[in-house]
């Protein structure tokens, strides 16, 4: 209270000079500033943070709809449908996965393999019914088109969601939670629509440094069909035999390693000396977006089936796993590859070489993949 | 390919737009009878003038928010560079990217040696303008 006292008796001195008689209504509005702020201090602050939330949200509504509006025009252009694909489309953004229950873990990959598998089969139907005339790798790009696009209205509508809720319930942590996670929120959604554009156009992406790298290694040499949608090449390198295996290009599309790494340990009895897994990995802040690291594991992301057979694999016969990761970060990951990311790929390619030597003796057998989305990258 | 895309969500509501002026108008009504209220030496100026300013800063910076705002809704597509080679003559062209590009395709022929040239390079180049930290 002394201090409230002296604040005042400081507030008159100075403000009773140049105010004179007048001054008492400076005095007033002080005390009523201060009791709405005792009152409605919280509720003000709750309107601050809903409309700084609105904002973002009428930034996502404009991205959600820039996002529906490009995969629908590229569904025409490349797809030459008779009918409309407009219902189609809004009601493929509706679409959902259910995971499996993991209640009792024991096989959940299996099932979640299984659901991916029925969900990739039923996107790849939609799209043929969608874009009669588009070839594969066209129907590729439109798939990860839509995905962006789903992904997109995805992050509006739960936005919106808790966005309605605060306001609805007048809850301040409610709000807050969500005023907290937006920048976040915002950053993924901004790198989503930087991503359409790229899988509408089929041009690369950060993501698929690990598929370039495979592909300058293959390049000249021989490919067949190792699993699906993924293809490997023999490649004679420093006196041993590498298996490089990549995604199929130049559509967009990551393939199943998993599958790929399993078939070539097992056509060679686990006569493997190595494996080495490349692959974009997201950067911390102040990190160097392209900078090139080494480590041990299964580079792979995504649910996390291939992650688990390669794992499986490599323990059955305990072969070594290396990893050399790019680094960068989720703007970059999902939008058209940046030139130093693009640069990286020779740095990678000079690091394995390293490893190869390092690691192995002339004649062993080796496995390189090169993991990540090949759209925009052929083979 | 260097263009920005717009939608009706750009608009301002007439309402607020109507607001903020209203408020700018009366505000710059306000100093004017603060610089004549200061003349005929009146107290009355002092609160003219507060209230002048006052005016005069939140109808700017709420113009400013509703202009920031409008600047931001865009999305931006990056210029796309396509590098083709001559794998025989080492030839190299860089062109913008076109739909149907895609890393190893075989184009066009080469300009000085007839073989058919090969695309080796598609990226885009980002002016990153670095922040200075002690970290």
């Amino acid at each position: 209270m002394n201090k409230m006292a002296a604040m005042t008796a400081l507030q008159n001195q100075i403000l009773q000079e140049p105010f004179g008689e007048y001054s008492w209504i400076l005095n007033l509005l002080f005390y009523g500033v201060f009791i709405v702020f005792m009152f409605y201090g919280q509720r003000i602050q709750m309107m601050v943070m809903l409309r700084e939330v609105e904002g973002s949200l009428y930034k996502l509504k404009y991205i959600k709809e820039e996002g529906r509006k490009i995969a629908i025009e590229t569904m025409k252009e490349i797809g030459k449908p008779q009918t409309d694909p407009t219902t189609r489309v809004d009601r493929f953004l509706e679409y959902f996965t259910i995971s499996p229950q993991t209640l009792d873990p024991s096989g959940v990959v299996w099932k979640l393999e299984h659901i991916l598998d029925v969900r990739d089969t039923r996107f790849k139907d939609e799209i043929k019914l969608m874009a009669p005339a588009a070839d594969k790798t066209q129907a590729n790009n439109l798939e990860n088109t839509l995905e962006a696009a789903m992904a997109l209205n995805y992050i509006y509508k739960i936005v919106r969601h808790f966005y309605l809720l605060g306001k609805k319930t007048l809850s301040l942590y409610v709000i807050m939670q969500l005023q907290m996670i937006l920048p976040l929120v915002m950053r993924e959604a901004e790198a989503y629509a930087s991503a359409l554009k790229a899988f509408a156009y089929g041009q690369p992406i950060g993501d698929g440094v690990g598929a370039l790298v495979a592909a300058k290694l293959t390049r000249g040499y021989q490919t067949r069909k190792i699993a699906k949608d993924c293809i490997v090449a023999t490649v004679p390198m420093e006196g041993r035999t590498a298996y490089v295996v990549k995604a199929e290009g130049p559509g967009g599309n990551v393939g199943k390693p998993g599958d790929a790494i399993k078939a070539i340990v097992e056509e060679n009895e686990g006569n493997i000396a190595t494996i080495i897994m490349i692959d974009a990995a997201l950067k911390l802040e102040g990190e160097e977006a392209g900078e090139v690291a080494e480590g041990v594991g299964a580079a792979i992301g995504g649910p996390g089936v291939d992650q688990f057979k390669i794992e499986e694999s490599v323990l059955k016969y305990h072969i070594p796993i290396n990893a050399v990761i790019i680094k960068e970060d989720i703007g970059d990951a999902v939008s058209p590859m940046r030139k130093e990311i693009f640069d990286a790929a020779h740095k990678v390619t000079e690091r394995i070489k390293q490893v190869i030597l390092e690691k192995t003796k002339e004649g062993d057998k080796i496995i390189i993949v090169g993991v990540g989305n090949t759209i925009g990258i052929g083979q | 390919m260097s263009k920005a895309s717009s939608s009706t969500t750009k608009k301002i509501s007439s309402f607020v737009l109507l607001v903020i002026f209203l408020t700018l108008a009366l505000s710059l009504a306000a100093l004017v009878l603060a610089i004549n209220a200061f003349s005929l030496n009146n107290i009355a100026a002092y609160y003219l003038l507060l209230i002048g300013f006052l005016g005069v800063a939140l109808s700017a910076y709420v113009l400013f928010q509703t202009r920031r705002r409008i600047k931001h809704l865009s999305i931006k597509t990056p210029s796309i560079t396509t590098t083709v080679e001559c794998e025989k003559c080492g030839f190299k062209s860089i062109r913008e990217f076109k739909r149907g590009d895609y890393i190893f395709r075989e184009v066009e022929p080469c300009q000085k040696c007839n073989e058919n040239m090969v695309i080796t390079a598609i990226y885009r180049e980002v002016q990153e303008k670095k922040k200075k930290t002690r970290f």
